[in-house]
């Protein structure tokens, strides 16, 4: 973690962050778009689209009633309207629920046969669907680490999985690897045991919608006692206009296993909104470790706040078994609206819950993100870290929840949000909700707001730095708690985004 | 689930408004058409998460016996203009003479027969501001329903305090009292209010601050067990001011207290701190909703609450820092001592920041007394009930120094000792 390091208010210049900010010409880098011959789902949203994605999956017959029942709850349910986000109203009949390149029709036997186009879009976003030693999403990263590490990618461009990589040597350490669709039609009993069991198909409106159209994600089982050989990691890739994106990842650690995960996504740059609705739902059963990254950077919309990415989202995790331990870390920097709050149920006794998030909203970007740590278990653990960065005209709020129940004795929180604000046009808002039901735990909740601190940018500017670079570089120490938490691969390229998302925001 | 948008409201009590003169009667229709507006509180609205509103909405007061024990005299020592209301009425027998150099005390009573008033541009006014962005359409009720209260025009510096004296005697009453507050340039008063007041009790306290005012308000509710209370404080803060509230609850089975202050003026400061204690089926609920809408604003929000036996603390604050407060000085603490098992601290403290240049902080815990303390304690010969009692009366210190008066301050670190006792046995 040497590259992290370095990043420290201190004397002498952080070269790293500098050089992103001046590297870096156009503030969003993966805007562009594939070109690609592309087959559509008829658009709207009906029993037929439902049907249709299942068929496109080969899914068996219970999968499709599953969807079928999703669908028909979420026409009862309506949409939230708590969070603090402000957006038209999406019209769910005017979207694409399903497209996926005309190549990708009869599924490649291997990324060999995969259309050189895909493969090349993934080349260009730094994420080579190569089996070798790469580095994910770190471009230039400097000194090579001392030991090279594998990362097996599963690629999703739009509706569908192109290739997933390393999937034989992770078959060889019993570990599965796959898409969802793969893994509902290979592994039906642990997708029918798990899926939805963490998310229920009527959790919230999006997850709801996504249970009935979800097109592909990434599936993981780790056996008990496996330690996953090599990181694993999805890179999410919008490219098709008018298309919303729904996947869905579920993650099992058995008993004793550990696996760390991390996820990538962007979206080229278009004037009008996509929306995205995701769920993610990680098991941890006894003594299992899940470790879960993601580097958010969907296109955010331009300065005048158009287009983006609406970025709905449920992610959670069941601390099932006793002394399991899942980590949520994200860097949030893109999409134009963000509505996502990873969270611990932590049922196990002696489970632990982590959440390590930084949220940079700029231009007309809204975030209203956090997290919920459910302490069921006794002695159980949780420790949130937010830190909440917004400049232009944007607005960000961390909105959380830490409950205690009258059986999770002996356990403790600690929770400290963080947001500072760049400017006089921007919002930075905490909600957090505190439930204690038991006296011999403890919860403490610190929260602050404040603008950069004049006296550091000060120094800065005495040692030469313009004042974008000395605002980069005091975010960046502002920050630090949470890209300590990243894996090496994402705390590279999340430092640079730090910088890139405020460029702009100063003067 | 997706949080269902409820607009289907509980119907509005549909009570008769009280007779008045011309400009009462236009406060008490516009209050009337307010709540009718949002209907009444349900549990299902967010603001009411915490808290059940049904004993709060119910057509009948809930039956509430007198407490049983002595009842020490409260600020006995200091001179003061003492008003007192018997279950919501006023009592001129046991209050003093209400006359008072630099204050003009009316009835509410006596007022709202006139057709004009000073007290037309305040009533119910700072209450109607009070509704946006949350509605309180309990105060909203309390401004169309009140029949009685107190009008003070402070014009120079109060020479004593005024005391607000509310003494519960039927088990069955249901008070409700609006007082208004108005605060000349450069002018200062004292307020106390202290007693149980009623079975229940909705009250609404409307301070209005001009230039370089200053009110001290001193609270304390109790002792009863089972009497309910809804109250309200909406202030309004010019340039200058100063506004400092301080509260001590003790038992009551419902008791939830809003405090809604906007500081409007420059270089204003609030400060409103809260000390609560109980036991089984103690409900104590402060919502305290801060707005900053000047430069150089100072605000502070102190709460501990010490619970037992089942008791429930809650405590939402919010800060709301607007576009243009600049330089804002934010602070907020909320803190709960859970003596057993049983008792439970849900809170809800939040900040809303649209201004760049502020300093805006919150912190909140909850546990068990510090057992390595105690262990320090006992380790020193001190038996283990008084060890734990001196741990709580330090833990409620840290709100009750939020009072600046020392003899005031001792006063009622007294009251808790006499609560501490009482549970000792």
């Amino acid at each position: 973690m040497s590259a992290v390091d370095e990043v420290q208010v201190r004397e002498g210049v952080d070269r790293e962050t500098v050089e992103a900010v001046q590297q870096v010409g156009s503030a969003y880098k993966h805007g562009w778009e594939t070109e690609i011959e592309m087959e559509f789902a008829p658009m709207g949203l009906n029993e037929d689209i439902v049907r249709l994605i299942s068929a496109r999956n080969e899914e068996p017959e219970w999968m499709t009633e599953w969807r079928l029942g999703a669908y028909r709850r979420w026409l009862e349910m309506r949409e939230p309207d708590w969070a603090m986000v402000d957006y038209p109203k999406i019209d769910f009949q005017k979207q694409y629920y399903y497209a996926r390149p005309k190549s990708m029709e009869n599924k490649p036997k291997s990324l060999d046969e995969v259309d050189p186009k895909l493969l090349e879009t993934y080349e260009k976003l730094g994420i080579p669907l190569r089996e070798q030693m790469i580095l994910a999403g770190v471009e230039g990263a400097g000194e090579a680490p001392a030991e090279a590490r594998k990362v097996a990618v599963d690629a999703v461009f739009d509706s569908v999985s192109v290739g997933t990589t390393f999937q034989a040597e992770l078959k060889k350490a019993g570990v599965i690897f796959c898409s969802i669709s793969e893994a509902i039609r290979e592994h039906p009993e642990l997708v029918r045991k798990y899926l939805g069991s963490v998310v229920p198909v009527s959790d919230n409106f999006y997850a709801t919608l996504n249970s009935a159209v979800f097109s592909d994600g990434s599936f993981v089982y780790v056996p008990p006692g496996v330690r996953c050989p090599m990181e694993l990691s999805t890179y999410f890739r919008i490219n098709a206009e008018n298309t919303g994106q729904f996947e869905r990842t579920l993650i099992i650690a058995d008993k004793g296993a550990y696996v760390s995960y991390l996820e990538g996504c962007t979206a080229p740059q278009r004037d009008t909104s996509q929306l995205h609705a995701a769920v993610v739902e990680l098991v941890a059963l006894e003594d299992a470790e899940i470790k879960y990254s993601t580097v958010q950077n969907w296109y955010p919309g331009d300065e005048e706040g158009r287009g983006g990415i609406y970025n709905f989202v449920t992610k959670r995790a069941d601390c099932r078994g006793d002394r399991s331990k899942v980590m949520w870390t994200q860097v949030e920097t893109g999409s134009a609206v963000t509505w996502k709050y990873p969270s611990c149920i932590l049922r196990g006794d002696g489970a632990q819950g982590e959440f390590y998030s930084i949220a940079i909203t700029n231009n007309y970007q809204q975030a209203d993100t956090g997290t919920k740590m459910v302490h069921l278990g006794r002695n159980t653990r949780s420790r949130i870290v937010s830190k909440g960065i917004s400049a232009g005209h944007a607005q960000n709020t961390y909105r959380g929840l830490v409950s205690m129940h009258p059986r999770a004795k002996n356990s403790r929180n600690y929770t400290q949000c963080d947001s500072l604000l760049i400017g006089d046009k921007c919002g930075a808002h905490t909600v957090p909700y505190i439930e204690v039901k038991n006296n011999s735990s403890r919860v403490e909740h610190e929260a602050t707001t404040s603008k950069v601190d004049d006296d550091q940018l000060f120094y800065c500017r005495a040692r030469g730095m313009d004042e974008e670079e000395a605002v980069a570089l005091v975010v960046n120490g502002f920050c630090r708690e949470v890209l300590q938490a990243l894996p090496m691969e994402f705390a590279m390229e999340a430092q640079q985004l730090v910088a890139i998302s405020l460029e702009g925001s100063v003067g | 689930m997706a949080a269902p948008q409820s607009k289907e409201r509980a119907p509005v009590d549909a009570r008769p408004l009280p007779e008045g003169g011309a400009w009462i009667t236009a406060a008490r229709q516009a209050a009337q058409a307010r709540l009718a507006g949002v209907g009444l509180p349900q549990r299902r609205d967010e603001y009411w998460k915490f808290t059940r509103p049904d004993d709060l909405i119910a057509p009948e007061a809930p039956r509430a016996v007198l407490f049983g024990g002595d009842v020490p005299e409260v600020f006995g020592t200091v001179d003061r203009v003492r008003i007192v209301f018997v279950d919501g009425v006023f009592d001129a027998g046991a209050s003093d003479d209400l006359a008072l150099e630099g204050v003009r005390i009316e009835r509410l009573a006596e007022a709202a027969a006139q057709d004009i008033h000073w007290a037309r541009d305040l009533y119910g006014a700072l209450e109607a501001r009070g509704q946006a962005p949350v509605a309180r359409p309990l105060a909203a009720l309390n401004t169309a329903q009140a029949r009685d209260g107190v009008l003070i025009h402070v014009t120079g510096r109060a020479s004593k305090p005024v005391h607000l004296v509310y003494v519960h005697a039927s088990e069955t009453s249901d008070a409700i009292l609006h007082h208004c507050i108005r605060l000349d340039e450069g002018a200062e008063l004292t307020l106390f209010e202290t007693g149980p007041a009623a079975a229940r009790f909705n009250k609404v306290l409307e301070v209005d601050l001009a230039e370089r005012a200053r009110f001290d308000h001193l609270r304390i509710q109790g002792p009863d067990h089972e009497r309910r209370a809804i109250t309200h404080v909406f202030a309004r803060l010019a340039r200058e001011t100063v506004f400092k509230s301080f509260t001590l609850a003790v038992n009551g089975v419902l008791t939830r207290n809003e405090c809604v202050i906007e500081i409007a003026g420059d270089d204003a400061s609030a400060h409103v701190a809260g000390a609560a204690i109980g036991g089984a089926n103690f409900h104590h609920d402060d919502t305290v909703f801060i707005t900053h809408d000047a430069e150089r604003g100072e605000s502070r929000q102190v709460f501990k609450k010490v619970l037992s036996n089942g008791a429930t603390g809650v405590f939402q604050g919010k800060i709301l820092v607007k576009p243009g407060a600049q330089k804002t000085d934010g602070y907020q603490i909320s803190q709960a001592l859970l003596l057993d098992e049983d008792s439970q601290f849900l809170a809800k403290p939040e900040l809303e920041i649209y201004a760049d240049d502020v300093a805006c902080s919150h912190g909140s815990t909850s546990g068990a007394i510090d057992e390595d303390a105690l262990y320090y304690l006992r380790a020193r010969g001190i038996p283990r009930p008084i060890a734990a009692d001196l741990m709580v009366m330090s833990f409620l210190a840290e709100a009750v120094a939020e009072i600046e008066d020392e003899q005031l301050r001792e006063e009622i670190m007294g009251h808790f000792e006499a609560w501490l006792e009482r549970r000792r046995g």
